[in-house]
């Protein structure tokens, strides 16, 4: 962090620049060092599913490797590239609202949600896929013909883990929507467009979360 | 000094390791009193000395002293190292179990504590171990997690259903020692106790060889008193009619009982059998089926002071 | 002190409106964006939950005033010690200093108009409401019995409201999540002008310290909570023994959490006595950089210690060895903040006003509260006295006699500045009389009783354990009388009118330099800091007390 005195300028009052800040660019930065804690934060809340499923995983590794085979490797992996792309986006997204590009920001809004609508709609086949042969997290499990016993555990950190990222994915898209609203009012520019910048950080956050699930839970050796 | 401090600090010491432990707890103790008057002293100086006299009162600027800083830190962290050797010292011994240790199962459930003895004989919250031989048990959970305590040995060991875990001590003072569930397991968490009994070789052994044949001149009723008590069964169950985890045994014997499914049975000494040995078979309406079978854990002979006991009861 | 009021009459802003005046009417309140009025929300809640709790345990205290029944169930006295803990832990000391006090006080003391994002903060008042809201429906609708350490399997197999109340402390969780997260963004980019990182007081030192744990540790709870509902309600296994689970996971979750939450507690206690200290001393604090880096190094090493409340539990011996030396190690920052605080009153010009006499209290009580932390971290020992009410006295004595009685010394000193109304320093003095001698009655018993070997959580006991037990009941009335006084002569003083002036106790922090109460923007110009803190003594001159 800088020692230096900050600098008041008096100049006029943009209408994004909220009260209690001095500068645009004090204001930018606090923006980003909450949304940094905030993705901490989020790392931590996986980190604790991440952590439980590894401690099963090591007590019952037989269960949970006959168990990753009722995954669709195809399914999972045309999902991560889905999200990859998105991400790419968003990136642009972010970089044409610092260029003041409008209409290509509203474009790459638009993309991500549509990938992220792809997602949703792949993992909603995979879903609905597990539910029909039964293969339900905990005591709903009922998948019959198993030979290795215990699976119902990975099936339980399955929905648990993919269910919670998706909550992510849906809240990050409501983000975005959010952001279209906004891009169309035209609140963004060059000066100001911290917003697409902090919803870019959490979709690749969701986005990275993602890159972890994927070989933890479809690619088990 | 010791004894007199120790009779206000802690229970007695039934165990040799209980005696270094507290050769450790003294030493925090008086480091702990030192301390503290210490610090109290130097506050209550500094308040008297330096009281406000007045408006005109100046300070003077004394920020920092890296010398200082540096003692006030590096005499706490020697002490506290020193501290963690003896401690880990003392932990160690507790954690190694001498390898020619007797061998007894200890199995709790809500609310009871179960052993098992190496001849098979089995007892209910009531441990009976010799004197001065090693004695290493062996401890799991049916339910929930529990933790076996003996203040007068200083050991504790928390009891997990699915996974073994392990004790060992070797007593040295004869008589009775008390147990205690230290880990909360719900609603008889503080009646879930036991007494162990250390005896000279020859009564330990011949306990072994009766089963415990406690009571054996008593009358069936009195007896069964005793084992209303002993076994656990005032935990969950009353004896002046009011509602525990289990029915009262008042007024039951003759009476007509309904149960879950909404047929009524008529208490008689069958009836009360079954229930002790198989409460499984007829759950009373309005509770839970969770009494533990004590199937092959009683007697003939304390069977029958049980029905004498909850007949008498009207 | 009637001569330190003296000397500045009354410049309380009367005539002006204040952040109390600016606006009227419920909704003023409850979408306000400003940090005071968020504080003194925060305010009102704790203390509500503080009465909350405060009547679970004169219930408990009443029931074991002789063993066997006393006044309820067994069931009864279980539910009573598990709210007490829930609605003690989550719903008052985690936000009491930091989202109440320090949410008043934090801004004014960096010279900021605002914490860096009060939507945030006031999305954390309302979160915190809700949660406060489910504990009470969790409470009213069969209550739970697990103890507030939820240890699986009783607490995924008992009945009663364990999910609504692990979704309520849940709920809690975030809404101390973002309070962290504003006081980090805040404390970087709205410092005053001039207002370096060393020029900072301790209090916000502290205040970061926590934020980091409140930030690194929350979410561990959030999840192995909402792990804990999921066990409830799918059996999904992760702690069920039956299902091929391990119960002793959920435990190394909790204390990941809760043992650095216990600093999430205590390091805002030594926030404010870090400014009461040099303030009722009239001097500079003693050892500024190792009071401010030993808050953050407890942050750090609070992350490391948590097996110690395992030492039993049944992991390994060499990973309760670990945890005992990282045990011990936390522990010695602890002791350098104490040896500072009482360097800093050497030579000092000492008043006894009533923040004084609870940092004078906290002084004592949060030495015996360290000293039996070092007892209870040595491995052999605490064997013995784990799960014995050694730990509930231990415990209590940091707790209460440490970040309650800071919270006590923190809210006399900030009274006149949030409200601007001057208490009774007379039933102040009696009040802290009345507090300091109640605790010492309740806990100082209950590490007899705890080392004699009596077991926590206990509603049926041995009877040679009652005499303390009734020292300790009795001591628990004391402690209500003070706490009843103290309400009453607080209340009493929002009755006036505003009679506060701006620096009541010639304090040198930057919220002493705006008027009591402060405008709604905090100052009329932004203040620039040219003096370190605390500045009661400066190097080239020695002033008198009086001058300012």
């Amino acid at each position: 962090m800088s020692e230096t005195p900050v600098v008041i300028e008096q100049h006029g009052h943009a209408p994004f620049l909220q009260h209690h800040f001095h500068t645009a660019e004090q204001q930018a930065d606090a923006s980003k060092i909450g949304m940094w804690l905030f993705l901490v934060t989020e790392v931590l809340l996986f980190g604790g599913l991440f952590v439980g499923f590894a401690v099963m995983q090591s007590m019952h590794p037989e269960a949970f490797f006959a168990a990753h085979h009722h995954l669709d490797r195809t399914l999972g992996l045309i999902n991560t590239l889905v999200l990859l792309v998105s991400s790419y986006t968003m990136v642009m997204a972010v970089d044409s609202a610092r260029r003041g590009k409008q209409r290509a920001l509203m474009i790459y809004l638009l993309l991500t949600l549509m990938f992220a609508a792809v997602f949703l709609g792949i993992k909603y086949i995979e879903y609905s896929h597990k539910f029909h042969e039964g293969l339900l997290p905990g005591k709903y499990y009922s998948h019959a013909g198993d030979t290795v016993p215990g699976q119902f555990m990975f099936f339980s950190f399955y929905f648990m883990m993919t269910g919670l990222h998706g909550i992510h994915i849906v809240l990050g898209m409501a983000a975005i929507t959010w952001l279209c609203f906004r891009a169309r009012r035209g609140d963004f520019s060059p000066a100001y467009y911290t917003p697409v910048d902090m919803v870019g950080l959490y979709w690749h956050l969701v986005d990275i979360i993602w890159i972890y699930l994927f070989p933890l839970l479809y690619l088990i050796q | 000094m010791r004894d007199w401090l120790r009779s206000i600090l802690l229970p007695a010491e039934g165990t040799s390791y209980a005696g270094s432990v507290d050769s450790l707890f003294f030493f925090l103790f008086y480091m702990g009193v030192f301390f503290f008057l210490l610090i109290a002293g130097l506050l209550t100086y500094f308040l008297i000395r330096y009281r406000r006299r007045g408006p005109d009162d100046r300070t003077p600027y004394i920020v920092k002293n890296h010398k200082l800083e540096v003692v006030w830190t590096l005499i706490p962290l020697s002490l506290v190292i020193f501290i963690f050797f003896w401690g880990f010292h003392t932990y160690m011994d507790a954690a190694v179990s001498p390898g020619d240790a007797m061998e007894i199962r200890v199995t709790a459930r809500k609310w009871v504590w179960e052993f098992e003895y190496p001849n098979g004989i089995r007892s209910l919250n009531e441990l009976h171990v010799p004197l001065n031989k090693p004695v290493k048990l062996l401890m799991t959970s049916e339910d929930v997690i529990h933790s076996f305590y003996v203040p007068t040995f200083r050991i504790k060991q928390d009891v997990l259903p699915n996974t073994y875990t392990q004790l060992w001590f070797t007593a040295k003072e004869p008589g009775m020692h008390r147990l205690f569930c230290a880990e909360y397991c719900g609603t008889s968490h503080s009646d879930m106790l036991g007494r162990i009994f250390v005896d000279d070789e020859k009564t330990y052994n011949e306990w072994l060889e009766t089963g415990g044949d406690e009571g054996k001149d008593m009358p069936l009723a009195e007896f069964g008193a005793m084992l209303f008590k002993s076994r656990g069964c005032n935990t969950c169950h009353t004896i002046d009619g009011t509602r525990g985890e289990g029915p009262s045994f008042r007024g039951v014997f003759g009476s007509q009982v309904k149960l879950q499914d909404g047929s009524t049975v008529l208490a008689d000494e069958n009836y009360i059998r079954e229930s002790i040995l198989r409460p499984q078979a007829k759950i009373v309406a309005g509770y839970q089926p969770i009494m533990p079978t004590f199937e092959g854990m009683l007697r003939e002979r304390e069977i029958n002071a049980l029905v004498e006991f909850i007949k008498a009861q009207r | 002190m009637a001569d330190v009021m003296a000397l500045k009459p009354g410049v309380g802003g009367q005539a002006a409106p204040n952040y109390l005046t600016a606006s009227r009417g419920l909704k003023s309140w409850l979408f306000t964006l400003d940090h005071k009025r968020i504080g003194v929300m925060y305010l009102a809640s704790v203390l509500a939950a503080f009465l909350i709790g405060g009547v679970f345990a004169m219930l408990i205290r009443m029931e074991l005033l002789t063993p066997g029944p006393t006044l309820m169930s067994a069931e009864a006295y279980n539910k009573a010690f598990t709210l007490h803990g829930v609605v003690m832990i989550f719903l008052f000391i985690i936000p009491s200093i930091p989202a109440a006090l320090g949410n008043f006080a934090l801004p004014l003391m960096l010279g900021a108009k605002d914490v860096a994002f009060p939507r945030l903060n006031l999305a954390s008042y309302w979160l915190y409401l809700a949660g406060a809201l489910m504990g009470v429906v969790a409470m009213v609708s069969g209550g739970i019995d697990t103890g507030w350490t939820f240890y699986t399997p009783y607490s995924s197999s008992t009945g009663g409201a364990v999910s609504l109340m692990t979704l309520a402390a849940f709920v809690l969780g975030f809404s101390s999540i973002f309070t962290g997260i504003n006081f980090i963004a805040t404390i970087h980019k709205l410092r005053a002008p001039g207002m370096t990182w060393f020029r900072m007081p301790l209090f916000a030192w502290s205040m970061y310290a926590t934020a980091i744990i409140q930030i690194l540790a929350t979410p561990v709870i959030g999840i192995t909570l909402l792990l804990l509902v999921m066990e409830r309600v799918f059996n999904v296994g992760i702690f069920d023994p039956k299902l091929g689970g391990d119960p002793v996971l959920f435990q190394h979750f909790f204390w990941f959490y809760s043992h650095p939450a216990v600093y999430i507690m205590i390091l805002p206690g030594m926030a404010v006595i870090s400014e009461v200290i040099p303030c009722f001393s009239k001097k500079p604090i003693f050892g500024y950089k190792a009071v401010a880096y030993s808050s953050v190094a407890i942050a750090l090493v609070s992350f490391l210690v948590w097996g110690h409340h395992m030492y039993v539990s049944g992991q390994t011996p060499v990973a309760s060895a670990i945890f005992s030396f990282l045990t011990f190690l936390v522990a010695i920052p602890s002791a350098v903040k104490v040896f500072n605080w009482l360097a800093t009153m050497y030579r000092g010009s000492i008043s006894f006003q009533a923040p004084m006499l609870y940092a004078i209290a906290f002084l004592l009580l949060f030495a015996i509260g360290g000293l039996t932390g070092i007892v209870l971290g040595t491995l052999s020992v605490d064997v013995h006295l784990h799960d014995t009410y050694f730990v509930v006295a231990h415990f209590h004595y940091v707790m209460m006699g440490g970040t309650v009685i800071a919270f006590l010394a923190g809210l006399h000193y900030w009274w006149p500045k949030m409200f601007g109304r001057m208490y009774s320093e007379k039933w102040a003095r009696i009040s802290a009389a009345l507090v300091f001698v109640g605790f010492n009655l309740t806990f100082f018993a209950q590490f007899l009783v705890g080392s004699r070997g009596m077991p926590r959580r206990y509603y049926n006991y041995l009877e040679e354990f009652q005499p303390l037990h009734i020292v300790s009941t009795v001591g628990s009335w004391v402690l209500a009388a003070g706490f009843f006084l103290m309400a009453g002569y607080l209340y009493a003083s929002l009755r006036k009118p505003i009679d506060a002036p701006a620096n009541p106790w010639g304090a040198t922090g930057l919220e002493w330099q705006t008027s009591s109460p402060p405008s709604v923007h905090n100052f009329d110009h932004v203040p620039v800091v040219t003096t370190e803190a605390y500045a009661y003594a400066t190097e080239t001159e020695e002033t008198t007390v009086g001058a300012r």
